[in-house]
């Protein structure tokens, strides 16, 4: 009883025998099992406490990678969502359905894209870069920007309703239009982005091909976790499951922190 | 806020506005000249928004001709709108107000002091650092007044600008076209009060189903209408 991972493991084999009441054999695998989970979770936590210098390089590269994919995306897809929300042509119908459909876009296709591209055969061959941090960003921004390109439209485009009237009797110019737009769904638009991050952080597909997941060079938490699942070595793919769980929920606090304090501020 | 006479009188010359087959104004002559404030009166779907979007050349006409000045134009000078339910924009009271002067050209360090001067006109001097929204429907009211008048317009079109609001809330805003009209700007609103149009119309414009109905000197309208809607109107009976 004094380790507190026996403890963590009587506590779920007493819960498991309350709510199943199975047999005795079976209470003593179950104890084993819940043992030897909770084991890995705080082997896990103590990487995680101490500063595992390993860890810690994947949570950085991880997170290098999912916000530059981000603000490349956004980059692209929040001036081109809005270009989407504010303009009409042929076409715009079809365009603005391919769009959505690909925010679901499959990461492995994606990957597989890049990596055709990029590969020593590929037309961006040249660039020399598959197999490295910057291919990873580009496969992710690949995901993200349908991502944010479609909210950001959607989400001018009802703004622009509203303003629509405001904007001719003021005599607003086209270009002035997109940013007073721009600036105003500010706080709408890190929903955007958060929708974003969430789709790159929770990515292994596209980058576990194009980036090869290689030690200390492209792994990254979610290829890591992969990686050491199918090893069956959990404890680094416990505690960086916990790890990327706790950024994501940092992320989205100091989102909503931010989008709350904005909208009280400037409405 | 001076009138520029070279802007008025303002002139539709049988003006049609057509859409989906449906006549929403239909070969409209009038003339509107400085002075007093002009008031559309007339029931829900009688022209008056359209009419007054079509000045501001938010609407194009299906036909016929709107001149400013004897002169037409593609775009009105020197005009502004207020609209029945206006947008306000996701930033300050202030920040509103700093927006439509910047729209209108106006130097970045004269805005401070004008958005002060136009807060105050409309009595939200207090009010400015609070977000545009999470104002009442009646400090909305006057901070889109506010925001119109940012134009320094010599001309100014208010869309039933007093609709749902209360009555302090109206007095606040028939207070301030008081004021602007008295400055010199021509001030042409729609309102479906009677009452209100009996307090501030130096003329009336009557419209049904598009048409213009009646047009004359308040006083005149009030006390001698020429025609049966009119004469219905003022008693208060359903034009329909």
């Amino acid at each position: 009883m004094g380790n507190p991972h026996e403890f963590i493991g009587i506590f779920v084999f007493s819960f498991r025998k309350l709510t199943y009441g199975r047999e005795q054999l079976s209470y003593l695998n179950s104890f084993n099992r819940a043992a030897t989970a909770s084991g890995k979770a705080m082997t896990a936590l103590q990487l995680v406490l101490t500063g595992d210098p390993g860890l810690f390089a994947i949570v950085r590269l991880s997170l290098l990678v999912s916000l530059g994919a981000v603000l490349f995306a956004a980059l692209v897809g929040v001036p081109a969502g809005a270009l989407l929300a504010l303009t009409r042509f042929p076409g715009r119908d079809v365009l603005i359905v391919i769009l959505n459909a690909l925010m679901g876009l499959p990461p492995v296709v994606a990957g597989l894209a890049i990596f055709l591209l990029l590969s020593r055969s590929g037309p961006l061959g040249s660039w020399g870069i598959l197999f490295t941090p910057q291919a990873m960003v580009i496969a992710q921004t690949v995901l993200v920007t349908p991502i944010i390109a479609a909210l950001t439209r959607q989400t001018i485009e009802d703004l622009w309703v509203e303003y629509r009237d405001e904007f001719a009797a003021m005599g607003i110019g086209p270009g002035r239009r997109v940013v007073t737009l721009i600036w105003d769904a500010r706080f709408s638009l890190v929903t955007a982005l958060l929708a974003g991050f969430g789709r790159a952080a929770a990515e292994v597909g596209s980058i576990i091909i194009v980036g090869g997941n290689i030690d200390g060079f492209t792994r990254t938490m979610t290829t890591a976790i992969a990686l050491e699942t199918s090893k069956g070595d959990l404890q680094l793919a416990v505690g960086l499951g916990l790890v990327l769980i706790f950024i994501v929920v940092v992320i989205n606090a100091l989102a909503w922190a931010m989008r709350h304090a904005g909208e009280r501020y400037a409405g | 806020m001076r009138a520029q006479a070279s802007n008025l009188p303002l002139t539709f010359l049988d003006a049609s506005i057509v859409a989906r087959d449906v006549i929403i104004l239909n070969c409209v002559t009038l003339t509107v000249a400085s002075g007093s404030p002009t008031i559309l009166i007339g029931p829900n779907g009688s022209g008056k928004t359209t009419l007054l979007r079509a000045a501001m050349g938010i609407i194009p006409l299906s036909s016929g001709r709107i001149t400013w000045g004897d002169r037409e134009r593609d775009r009105p000078p020197n005009s502004a709108i207020m609209f029945q339910r206006p947008a306000m924009l996701r930033r300050t009271a202030a920040a509103n107000v700093r927006y439509a002067l910047a729209a209108s050209s106006i130097p970045r360090a004269q805005r401070r002091e004008r958005t002060a001067e136009l807060l105050t006109l409309v009595g939200l001097h207090e009010l400015g650092s609070r977000p545009a929204r999470s104002l009442s429907g009646g400090e909305q009211q006057r901070l889109a007044l506010a925001r119109a008048l940012a134009r320094d317009p010599s001309v100014l079109f208010l869309d039933e600008p007093t609709a749902s609001l209360d009555p302090y809330s109206t007095k606040a805003i028939e207070d301030i076209v008081r004021t602007v009209s008295a400055r010199g700007v021509k001030v042409m609103m729609s309102t479906h009060d009677i009452g209100q149009a009996k307090r501030l119309a130096g003329d009336v414009v009557l419209l049904h189903r598009g048409r213009l109905i009646e047009n004359s000197p308040a006083t005149e309208f009030f006390a001698t209408p020429h025609t049966e809607e009119a004469r219905r109107f003022i008693a208060g009976e359903l034009l329909i």
